[in-house]
């Protein structure tokens, strides 16, 4: 449980730490609110699982600990989440793929069985649901805005789709969840999740790409090599000044 | 009516204390003073989104860097009420936006400071958006209406701002000796530059008569900066933090503490674009502008074509 909870958390933790690096830099200021309302409802999202791990844990760590010091191997967020934020366009699609994959995902677990996580997924899908309207109306904005947004988004694809993936495809803690009714099984949720993406794609011109190699490995500790570079800027306090109160 | 008697209607309710609102008669000298003044503040909370931002990724613990990215994110939307305030005279924000990219335009010189260490974000709460208040909570009666209502929000939000900077320090102050080393070092660097901020003294002040007549402003840049030096020198003293100043001494007769001087070289040096990181600033701030350009375009075209569509649905159809 606790595995799976990290795997949550880390992916909110690393996107709102991707998203936290627009802030005063996004195209305009009423995107940097956005994206940084985002990136703010994510982190509460990942300091709320983080707290629920060292309590189940219970050997005395705290929300911080998780965060601030552990290393690349053991992070367990998709792959997707820490890819680097490109222009908007790689941003939003990023987004976009998480939100769908999450909407369906929280939707889920605000059934499950085990009770602290159904209340959590219940409370975060209100903030869930509004990323996804939001980066739904920003792929069809850049899809269908002109020739150059929708090139450049179509060059966002290429380069994130094989992240998508992974979401979607259960590893063995999932698989093991899944079988005891705490979480959905993830191949009955996929439908759900790209009926969204190509109902999104299609009024954005765009088509859902086929037959792309998906990359996995994230949710199990392998990653990518920006991930060490995320966790030497986040973490730098915390390993420069061990053990003090900020 | 000849404009001489509008002039004297205005004057006579600026002196009743009546607020001058969007559609009413004002001399275009009010009216230029206060988009620039309006502007120059929006600009100041946009540009100061940058050095705050700078240490987002690097917050110490997920309490800090979710308080951090409220607080940046406050500076946003400031902005963007400050540039309607000032639309509500005629501007136009992307005109204004421009001001601030070719340089016609100032904003505050604090934010051309660079962020060093995690105290400077505490710093930073503390004393510029403490210097900030004392100047905004006079703006709150400034004789503009839609000025001095921006002002009463903005000055909650600021209020909350300067508490959690200081909270901030006070972790550090309190904190390990390093933490401590951190926490002065950023009170050194932070604690002149705060004081420019309420601009030159009185005598040297260019648009202040004007403005006080116009109550615009109600009180002398001295006399902002005597409130703030009096109201903070005891918060420094609870840190068990000296400031930067041998001159500083409580005055008896005055009822206020007297302070050393301040290095107007510097002062100007800054305001004319010398300051560590005047060039860094503009070109984060044009980078975006440009970086954006598309996006923006793309959302302007995806509404004119969304329009397009709901006035002529068959030929969208057909188009399809």
């Amino acid at each position: 449980m606790n595995q799976y909870l990290l795997q949550l958390a880390d992916n909110a933790l690393i996107l709102g730490h991707r998203l936290g690096e627009w802030c005063g830099h996004a195209p305009e200021m009423e995107l940097d609110i956005a994206l940084t309302n985002i990136a703010l409802d994510l982190t509460g999202q990942a300091r709320s699982l983080y707290q629920r791990v060292a309590e189940l844990e219970g050997i005395g760590k705290d929300e911080d600990d998780y965060a601030y010091l552990r290393d690349v191997r053991e992070f367990r967020n998709a792959l997707l989440l820490e890819q680097p934020n490109g222009d908007f366009a790689h941003t939003i699609l990023r987004q976009f793929v998480f939100d769908a994959y999450n909407y369906y995902l929280y939707q889920a677990l605000a059934q499950s069985k085990d009770e602290w996580l159904a209340g959590f997924a219940a409370k975060s899908l209100k903030e869930i649901t509004y990323h996804l309207r939001f980066s739904s109306e920003w792929i069809l904005r850049l899809g269908d805005g002109t020739e150059v947004s929708h090139a450049k988004l179509q060059a966002a694809i290429e380069d994130l789709w094989t992240y998508s993936g992974e979401l979607t495809i259960p590893n063995e803690v999932e698989k093991d969840l899944a079988q005891q009714g705490i979480i959905p099984d993830l191949n009955l949720l996929k439908p759900a999740i790209e009926g969204k993406m190509s109902e999104i794609f299609a009024g954005a011109n765009l088509s859902m790409p086929a037959g792309i190699f998906m990359q996995t490995g994230g949710k199990d500790g392998r990653h990518s090599e920006y991930l060490g570079f995320i966790l030497a800027e986040m973490q730098f306090l915390q390993r420069a000044y061990p053990g003090q109160e900020w | 009516m000849t404009s001489l008697n509008f002039e004297a209607i205005f004057q006579s309710k600026i002196d009743d204390e009546v607020k001058i609102e969007p559609k009413d008669w004002m001399p275009d000298a009010y009216r230029k003073t206060l988009i620039r003044q309006i502007s120059q503040h929006a600009h100041s909370e946009i540009v100061g989104m940058l050095p705050e931002g700078n240490w987002i990724t690097r917050a110490p613990s997920l309490r800090r860097k979710l308080i951090l990215l409220a607080k940046v994110q406050d500076e946003a939307g400031h902005g963007l009420y400050l540039y309607s305030a000032a639309e509500t005279l005629g501007a136009d924000r992307d005109d204004l936006v421009q001001q601030l990219l070719t340089g016609k335009a100032k904003y505050s010189s604090i934010f051309n400071y660079p962020t060093l260490n995690w105290a400077d974000i505490g710093a930073i709460g503390w004393l510029v958006d403490g210097a900030a208040i004392m100047n905004q909570v006079m703006l709150t009666r400034t004789s503009y209406g839609p000025y001095a209502r921006a002002m009463v929000r903005i000055c909650k939000e600021e209020s909350f701002h300067q508490r959690q900077g200081y909270e901030l320090m006070m972790a550090m102050a309190f904190g390990s000796s390093e933490q401590k080393a951190m926490a002065q070092d950023a009170l050194n660097r932070w604690w002149w530059p705060a004081l420019m901020m309420f601009g030159p003294h009185d005598a040297e002040s260019t648009h202040s008569d004007q403005a006080i007549k116009w109550k615009i402003k109600r009180k002398s840049n001295d006399e902002l900066r005597q409130s703030f030096v009096d109201v903070t020198v005891p918060q420094a003293e609870y840190l068990g933090l000296t400031l930067p100043d041998p001159d500083l001494h409580w005055n008896e007769e005055r009822g206020h503490y007297d302070f050393g001087k301040i290095d107007w070289d510097e002062f100007w040096k800054v305001v004319k674009g010398n300051g560590p990181c005047n060039r860094q600033r503009i070109q984060a701030r044009i980078k975006a502008y440009e970086d954006g350009a598309w996006v923006r375009e793309a959302a302007m075209a995806h509404a004119e074509k969304k329009e397009q569509r709901k006035l002529q649905p068959e030929a969208a159809v057909k188009a399809a």
